[in-house]
């Protein structure tokens, strides 16, 4: 403090807001800082898998291709599913509760459902993890992208129980915008993901 | 100490340098050949270069600390910087990039115009040596357009004097190196990958080298041999390494090779002409005209053979050569078969 | 003393506030409480103490090393404990001490106060990410002392790491090891970023930021998109060994360059995150010294985001020996040279500012100034390695050896004693003793070139690295002998320091706010600073703080005072923002870190317990996110939503 006759000029932050959303929300920052190192890690795998088809001239090695069938349902299902994904994200950012609990639900049964075609696309990729190493890329690129998908399927569900379950204050929204920031994420790697995966081999 | 501190120490070093590096064998500044020549004349080059800047920053800090020290302890607010005073500087420190960025090309165009020069010697028909790795020894085939010619040996190369010769390096296993720096820098033997190097002695002489990529226990002793010789002894050496032993007439030295057949040993070595065909282990075939043995370990003697045939493991612990206890009339006789494969 | 540090004083309502700022913002004492502190001083002192700890560990076994090398064929250490001694002491320096100390342990300490905030952000993530890299760091030395350790060099190249060639857990410890203090360093470079763009003084605009802030954040930049590459390379690594994939086994398509690549492409970045902080503290150290503010902000600046960019385009000169074709080296050499411009911009801004103030030679100065001596050497013999035939002969050398430790103990060990002596005033409150200090210097120094010099020669005489012993016939006893005789001065010296530090925490000199007229914010506060970092949130008038300080520069207010509510302010001019609570003690933190050590050190043994093991870290993060109710309800009463 200053002296007695002379207070201290002051910055008065108190109407300042406590509930913000996109870049002025830390919860935002720390999600992009999650995909800035999860997508370098998905940057790196993807050239590794090119840099091993560079030493076989063989690729995939016995010219079996991975089916396409349930890679690219899923492909459709996450393409469509951007839409009630940005519904959900712009009621969340509007504090209402009851579209946001009906979004959380519909996303949540969509993250389930490309959880269940996922089951089905691993054994229709035609190689095996221990195979060779067109085997062994495939498998945990494809592994990977598993990883995040369950994960934010996981999310979104908790999400869903804590917006019908517990008290609801402004940083509930926060995290179901942030959430949904997330199942974007989830839907740009998988394009990545699903090109490199079951045409990278037909057309290159 | 501050302000001469720096100099004296830098003479020293400098010292030091020079005359510590420029000689002996397995010395990357005491080259041989043209390759190693021509890596050494750029290192001179560069090391003058980062050297004189070494210096010049040394005496520009040990100046500046020097003039601008002060014993005053102050924690007030300093003064506001002189901004004109601050103005000049930043063209100094231009004229020093501008320095710097100058330097760095002259170093950059002189590594690139070596790297050129050294990738390869220009040759019809170079001596080919095939050099394959192994934990912890040095495979060596010379190539030869009848297949009946090709040499086999280990741990120890022989090249003509004044010719090109071209080192093509695999491996077996782990990733080892391939460095004999009298003369030139050195290759990794990658599985899976054949990699050429192109070496050219100047003088005769014995170069030792040794493996520059950790493979392992035994790293540290992986060494070996280039032995340039005039291309007259070299073309006697390679077709006496073709040639086959005549079977042992002694009677010691033939039990030897009975022991040899009836020992372990057979299930890793090869002699030509006995009848042992293995190729874990180095071909022994000729191992009584190598310098050294356990790849350039121990010298080749009679009693270091001995020493490494009983527990070659008190040696070169973790190496692959289990230990043989023989008899001693055995063994002697052994010994005596080994040194007839001349 | 400045405008911003008389807010020391207070009255009589002022003492009660602070009473209850420090009620609401301390963390709990006792066995039990020290497990759920959150605090970011709290943390970066457990990193320091850990780091230097595993410092000296990893120093003990250099000694050990240096032992065995004194005399030729010398039978002190067989093959097999060398090989894990040298692996170990390579993994430690790099992963257990250099990134743990000069990044995250400074970080997270004075990030947050440079910046004029109350705490770090994510502050259970904080500590979180200590639990994690203490995991590995003891996961790695159980292996040693359990004859487990691994012998395959720190950058275990396949295949001799592989399942072929390292039989057992050896390997699959270290590359386990990796990914624990890689989560933790990835943790501390996000919450970094944010705390440096989000979570400044009003006034702190992007030009105004400190530049220790600056190195900071940039490391945390090369953190994010290097880290990757190595977590990548060890999993795929431990994938070979422990499921039976083909990444690096050329008999089945794969292939043991990729691993170089990937592992470089971490690789070299990772000593520019080690040496980039070693430059913010001298950019610091010599600021305050020479008792002017830095010359060349800019210049200085952007030569460390030119580093930080060009350095992720230098990784193929270590591979310059593999045989891959000539263009392409020549593309790594042209970078590798680019960035000594870098470098050597910041050097010559240094060289002006010293030359136009008035330089003081206190501990703190001379060891800062040693990085004048000892890095720039280390950068020099760089150069010569940027060169594809002069590296030809002195790559995996004892040159090489020389080289990296004139870098990084010049870039990072000096730098980092010179912190030390800097900045312990202000976490104990008292000064370390200076004339200790100086001989700690100097002793050091001497022993430090007694050791490292003469390896020079030995590279160019032909020693190869990583060798236990070499044969009597080669002229290599004496230089190794003399080398090792400079391991006693440097061993004595540390115990100076070890000495003075005890010594100082009851007999040092009262630091009192500001010892050394410094100007940034952490010495605007109480040394050590109160719970709450700062009595009265400041503002800031100028690039260096304290200096440009207004005679009544203004205060922030306005902030709830009964939990713990920060200011966020915006990226560009740090204009107040929005506020937003961080959360309190917790056990989660150290519950999730003893969860996720359970999965991935199980996972090193059997594949089986894979799911079970990851679903008890799921557990402990819902309870880590799951709200509280009491808290939320609050928080909804006074809640204000942006426009």
């Amino acid at each position: 403090m200053g002296t007695i006759n002379q207070p201290r000029p002051v910055l008065d932050v108190s109407r300042t807001p406590t509930v913000v959303f996109g870049h002025r929300s830390v919860i935002w920052w720390g999600q992009f800082g999650l995909m800035l190192i999860e997508g370098t890690m998905f940057a790196i795998f993807i050239a590794t898998y090119f840099f091993l088809r560079t030493r076989d001239t063989d690729w995939p090695p016995g010219f079996s291709l991975p089916a396409l069938k349930w890679g690219t349902i899923n492909l459709s299902i996450l393409i469509l599913s951007a839409i009630p994904n940005q519904w959900l994200k712009k009621k969340s950012e509007e504090g209402q509760l009851g579209a946001v609990r009906i979004g959380l639900i519909a996303m949540s049964l969509i993250a389930i459902v490309n959880c269940a075609i996922r089951a089905l696309e691993f054994p229709s990729l035609n190689c095996v993890w221990d195979g060779n190493a067109y085997g062994s890329a495939t498998w945990t690129l494809i592994g990977f992208h598993t990883f995040h998908l369950v994960t934010d399927m996981l999310d979104t569900v908790i999400l869903t129980l804590v917006m019908f379950f517990t008290p609801i204050e402004g940083r509930r929204f926060e995290d179901v915008s942030v959430n949904s920031v997330y199942w974007y994420f989830i839907i740009l790697t998988w394009i990545a993901t699903y090109l490199v995966i079951y045409w990278a081999p037909r057309w290159l | 100490m501050r302000r001469h501190g720096p100099f004296l120490t830098m003479a020293l070093y400098l010292g030091l340098l020079l005359l510590a590096g420029c000689h002996g064998n397995q010395a990357a500044l005491n080259s041989k050949g043209i390759q190693a020549a021509r890596i050494e004349r750029l290192w001179w080059l560069m090391f003058s270069i980062i050297l004189g800047v070494y210096v010049i920053v040394l005496a520009w800090a040990g100046t500046a600390v020097f003039r601008a020290r002060t014993h005053r302890s102050e924690n007030e607010i300093p003064p506001q910087v002189d901004p004109i005073a601050d103005q000049r500087m930043t063209r100094v420190v231009g004229v020093a990039i501008g320095a710097t960025v100058v330097l760095i090309f002259v170093m950059l165009t002189s590594s690139v115009v070596t790297g050129h020069a050294i990738a390869n010697l220009a040759s019809k028909n170079p001596v080919t040596i095939d050099v394959i790795g192994h934990q912890w020894w040095w495979e060596v085939h010379y190539e030869a357009t009848q297949a009946d010619q090709t040499v086999i040996t280990a741990n120890e190369i022989h090249i003509p004097v004044g010719q090109p010769v071209v080192i093509k390096t695999a491996s077996q296993d782990v990733i080892h190196s391939f460095w004999a720096p009298n003369l030139h820098g050195k290759r990794d033997l990658i599985p899976g990958y054949q990699n050429a190097l192109w070496i050219e002695a100047d003088e005769e002489g014995t170069f030792r080298g040794q493996c520059a990529e950790f493979c392992g226990h035994q790293h540290a002793h992986m060494g070996f041999f280039v032995v340039a010789e005039s291309p007259e002894k070299f073309q006697a050496w390679l077709a006496h390494q073709v040639s086959t032993p005549p079977p042992p007439s002694d009677p010691i030295a033939k039990h030897g090779e009975e022991v040899f057949l009836s020992h372990p040993c057979v299930m890793c070595h090869t002699i030509r002409g006995s009848g042992a065909g293995a190729k874990l282990g180095p071909d022994l075939t000729h191992i009584a005209s190598r310098m050294t043995i356990a790849a350039a370990t121990l010298p080749n003697t009679r009693g270091n053979l001995a020493g490494w045939i009983l527990d070659s493991q008190s040696i070169k612990p973790g190496n692959k050569m289990p230990p043989n206890p023989l008899k001693s009339d055995d063994l002697n006789a052994l010994l005596t078969y080994l040194e007839t494969l001349q | 003393m400045t405008p911003l540090e008389q807010s020391g004083t207070a009255t009589a309502v002022e003492t009660s506030r602070l009473e209850k700022l420090e009620r609401i913002w301390r963390d709990p004492s006792g066995f039990w409480g020290w497990f759920t502190h959150v605090n970011h001083r709290s943390i970066g002192k457990r990193y320091m103490v850990t780091a230097f700890a595993f410092f000296l560990a990893g120093g003990v076994l250099a000694a050990l090393m240096r032992i065995q090398l004194a005399r030729p064929e010398n039978h002190f250490l067989s093959p097999d404990l060398y090989n894990q001694i040298f692996t170990v002491h390579g993994s430690t320096m790099m992963f257990l001490f250099a990134v743990p100390m000069m990044f995250e342990a400074l970080a997270v300490y004075l990030v947050p106060l440079m910046v004029g905030n109350r705490n770090i952000c994510f502050p259970r993530l904080n500590a979180y990410s200590y639990y994690v890299y203490l995991v590995g760091g003891l996961l790695l030395y159980s292996g040693l002392f359990t004859n487990t350790g691994p012998d395959v060099g720190w950058f275990a190249y396949v295949p001799l790491s592989g399942p072929d060639f390292t039989p057992g857990k050896r390997a699959d410890i270290w590359a386990q090891m990796i990914t624990f203090t890689e989560l933790s360093a990835l943790a501390v470079a996000v919450e970094v970023v944010i705390t440096a763009f989000k979570m400044r003084a009003p006034g702190m605009s992007l030009n105004r930021i400190p530049i220790f802030v600056w190195g900071m954040v940039i490391v945390a930049f090369m953190v994010i998109f290097a880290m990757p590459a190595v977590m990548l390379s060890s999993t795929m690594l431990l994938m070979d060994r422990t499921v039976n994939t083909h990444f690096f086994n050329q008999a089945e398509g794969g292939d043991p360059i990729l691993y170089q690549h990937l592992f470089w492409f971490f690789g070299h970045p990772e000593v520019y995150i080690i040496f980039i902080p070693g430059t913010a503290i001298v950019s610091t150290i010599i600021s305050t010294f020479s008792r002017r503010r830095i010359f060349g902000y800019t210049a200085i600046l952007l030569a460390m985001v030119a580093t930080a960019f060009v350095g992720f385009g230098l990784w193929v000169h270590h591979m310059f020996a593999t045989g891959l074709p000539q263009m392409g080296q020549s593309f790594f050499t042209a970078a590798s040279l680019m960035v000594v411009i870098a470098t050597g911009t910041q050097v010559f801004c240094w060289l002006v500012t010293l030359w136009t103030g008035k330089v003081i030679l206190k501990p703190p100065m001379l060891f800062a100034l040693a990085f004048f001596f000892v890095f720039i050497m280390g950068g020099l013999t760089g150069v010569l390695m940027a060169s594809v035939p002069v590296d030809l002969q002195i790559h995996d050398t004892f040159f090489i050896v020389a080289h990296f430790h004139y870098v990084l103990i010049g870039g990072a060990v000096f730098p980092l004693f010179g912190a030390l002596y800097y900045w312990m005033p202000k976490i104990t409150g008292r000064l370390l003793n200076e004339a200790a200090g100086k001989w700690h210097f100097w002793l050091f120094f001497i022993g430090f070139n007694m050791t490292f010099f003469p390896m020079h020669i030995l590279g160019l005489r032909g020693m190869p690295r990583r060798v236990y012993t070499y044969p009597t016939s080669m002229p290599w006893g004496n230089l190794n002998f003399l080398a090792t005789l400079g391991v006693v001065l440097m061993t004595a010296a540390v115990l100076i320091f070890i000495a003075n530090f005890f010594w100082h925490l009851k007999r040092g000199e009262i630091a009192g706010n500001n010892p050394w007229g410094a100007s940034t914010l952490e010495w605007a506060t109480t040394s050590p600073p109160p719970v709450y970092n700062f009595a009265e949130l400041p503002t800031v008038n100028g690039r260096d703080a304290l200096w440009d300080a207004l005679p009544n520069q203004p205060i922030v207010e306005g902030l709830e005072e009964d939990c713990r509510q920060v200011l966020m302010t915006k990226v560009m001019d740090a204009d107040p923002d929005c506020r937003h609570e961080f959360p309190g003690p917790s056990p989660v933190p150290i519950l999730a870190a003893i969860a996720t050590s359970i999965f991935f050190i199980s996972t090193i043994f059997t594949a089986k317990l894979f799911f079970p093991t990851i679903i008890l870290v799921g557990i402990t993060l819902l309870i880590w996110y799951w709200p509280k109710r009491q808290p939320s309800l609050r928080r909804k009463e006074r809640e204000i939503w942006e426009q």
